[in-house]
């Protein structure tokens, strides 16, 4: 078995809007020439803004969306290759868990039908006595009351869903998960239950993780390495979570992040503009016009990622 | 005398009592984080302070809210429209859905300076402009004539920032002004926020579950939990020693830079359902140290050390407790 579960090789994705009722279209880059190892057996952390494109690749990850240009190879097979039904085997074996568990569980079934659901999808038949037993089974493992099954998603709360989101992803025993946010609508408290009892189940399942947040301090704490997206291209990868950041854009997210300590209060550099649209992409570096250490290389020349480093950055700049 | 001051405010919905004795004060030119979880009754404060509750079938049933010498709990519905807006403003959580779609970002700031300073239709632009550009605001011209799906997220938050200040208001109610947006835009919200009271001496009740924002913005804290008070005092030391198991355990939740792994472990449980609180203290089916008395007797704030922060525990932690 080779190291890496999941790779993405110079992986694009385009999307394109009408702009205008008349008017032509145009083609915004949302993920652009992606290059990633996802290794076995560790938690993967992608973190950036809105916009950066963070779902996009959680969705490219599984398939869920075609990469424009590029290939996505899950242990070692390109999954556009596939034929459905190859594709359908495959995916049992990567799952995802949603950022919304309000939307992402459909109300008109009981809990224990949407934790079946997979089972359904893929086939999978039970009689009613194996069906009660498996999501029971699945159900504590995501640290709920297995009489909580013959409930509806609206008698739960937001952690409670999010529980039952996992229980769900868990079921058909896969080998990857991919977490977009999965904590980004619940209370802090909660939060911490629930990256406690995703970091659990890992270690007893021998899972891996791409964690998706953008949510800096969280990934920190949780993930094995941490990939930094800015505007739809990867940043820098950091190999370890206390490896010191190069990227000026990972300091300025570094800088964004208030600590629970009053005596250790940030100075927020007026980092001027937000991230720019992707419609209209700087032909440099696309962080140069909010960057204190841009130069006209920076605006002229996109600096690359050579994924092949230990600590791979694109900066002309990067820090030490 | 302080510019607010919340005295044993208990406010219920229908019967159903939802805060109980809650006490707070707050000065000019000082922040006050109201933090708790979901359901602790921390928008239903605000609420009360703006007098909205009629909206949503409230009432304050006991207690005493003091703004500036005016007691809010007896102002009738009229005087309390001169206040909302002039002396007190809100900032909701989500700037989409309290702008106007309809409307230009810049009519909007325009239409409160009208309102509330009754100026011209030019000097109120021109006061528009003047505020957009305090709040940093790019090319504040052009963006006094977008509408609001034309900005992004932080944009639009400043925007309803500057139509905050536009009735020049004393006490500022954010109520989590930053949590739809990204960290680099909550930064520069809350860097924004602060110089604001720092330079116009304004009064800033931030209205939070994020600890990190608490201790990075705040002055004093106070930590609700189940509609009601669990410690208050400043923030150096309710963060330096925390008294209250709660206020320990949410300060607890927040990842810190080198946290061992696995060391994270949030707080049990969940806070109770209103109709569901337990007797005694509310927090003791989550607490680790709850005692028989805990589950019959409500705790009542005590004063626990020299700083003067308040903690309702019948067990206050002492200082190195772990």
């Amino acid at each position: 078995m080779s190291d890496t579960i999941l790779r993405f090789d110079g992986v694009s994705r385009d999307f394109s809007s009408q702009k205008g009722f008349f008017g032509g279209k145009r083609t915004m880059r949302a993920v652009d020439s992606l290059t990633l190892d996802v290794p076995r057996g560790k938690v993967t952390g992608v973190v950036g803004e809105s916009g950066c494109g963070k779902s996009t690749l959680a969705r490219l990850a599984l398939h869920l969306l075609k990469p424009t240009a590029g290939h996505v190879c899950f242990e070692g097979n390109d999954l556009a290759g596939l034929t459905p039904a190859a594709l359908r085997r495959q995916r049992r074996h990567m799952q995802m868990v949603f950022q919304d568990p309000y939307s992402s569980i459909n109300p008109r079934f009981t809990i224990r039908d949407a934790v079946m659901e997979p089972f359904q999808v893929h086939g999978v038949r039970h009689t009613r006595a194996e069906a009660k037993d498996k999501a029971a089974r699945f159900l504590e493992m995501a640290g709920l009351d297995p009489q909580l099954a013959e409930r509806y998603p609206q008698q739960l709360s937001g952690g409670q869903k999010q529980r039952v989101g996992i229980a769900r992803a868990l079921a058909l025993e896969p080998d990857l998960i991919v977490l977009d946010e999965p904590t980004a609508s619940l209370d802090v408290s909660i939060q911490a239950q629930i990256i406690a009892l995703l970091a659990d189940l890992k270690t007893r399942l021998g899972l891996t993780y791409l964690f998706i947040s953008h949510d800096l301090g969280l990934v920190r704490y949780f993930c094995d390495r941490i990939v930094v997206m800015y505007l739809g291209a990867a940043v820098e990868i950091l190999p370890s979570t206390d490896a010191p950041h190069r990227h000026p854009y990972t300091r300025t997210l570094m800088d964004s992040a208030f600590l629970p300590d009053p005596e250790r209060r940030k100075t927020v550099t007026a980092m001027t503009g937000e991230i720019p649209s992707a419609f209209e992409r700087p032909p440099g570096c696309a962080f140069a016009p909010r960057c204190s250490l841009a130069s006209s290389r920076c605006y002229a020349e996109k600096p690359v990622l050579l994924t092949t480093e230990r600590h791979p950055v694109a900066c002309h700049h990067p820090l030490d | 005398m302080s510019l607010l001051t919340v005295q044993d405010l208990s406010v219920a919905i229908g019967l159903l009592p939802l805060l109980d004795r809650v006490s707070f004060s707050l000065e000019r030119g000082e922040v006050l984080g109201l933090v708790g979880e979901s359901g602790s009754g921390k928008s239903l404060t605000a609420m009360a302070l703006m007098g909205l509750l009629p909206l949503i079938g409230g009432r304050i049933t006991s207690g005493r809210v003091s703004f500036d010498g005016i007691d809010l709990t007896r102002l009738p519905e009229a005087e309390y429209r001169t206040l909302r807006g002039q002396r007190i403003a809100l900032i909701s959580q989500n700037p989409m859905t309290s702008l106007d779609p309809i409307l230009t970002v810049g009519a909007q700031i325009d239409q409160a300076s009208r309102i509330h300073a009754g100026l011209s239709p030019k000097a109120a632009r021109a006061r528009s402009l003047d505020l957009m550009r305090q709040l940093r605001i790019p090319e504040a011209a052009a963006v006094h004539g977008h509408y609001p799906h034309q900005l992004s997220g932080g944009m639009k938050q400043r925007i309803v920032i500057a139509m905050a200040l536009a009735g020049d208001p004393d006490l500022i109610i954010a109520d989590e002004p930053t949590t739809a947006l990204d960290v680099t835009i909550q930064a520069q919200i809350i860097q924004i926020l602060c110089d604001l009271v720092a330079e116009r001496g304004l009064a800033l009740l931030l209205i939070t579950h994020d600890m990190g924002v608490v201790a990075q913005a705040c002055h004093r804290v106070s930590v609700l939990y189940a509609g009601r008070g669990a410690e208050t005092g400043p923030v150096r030391d309710i963060f330096a020693r925390p008294r209250h198991p709660y206020t320990k355990a949410l300060i607890g939740c927040i990842p810190q830079e080198g946290q061992a792994p696995g060391s994270l472990v949030g707080i049990p449980g969940m806070v109770p359902a209103a109709l569901a609180y337990p007797k005694g203290c509310r927090y003791h089916p989550r607490c680790a140290i709850a005692a028989p008395d805990c589950r019959t007797d409500v705790p009542t704030g005590s004063i626990v050390d020299a700083s003067g922060a308040v903690a309702f525990c019948h067990h206050p932690l002492e200082a190195g407790h772990v």
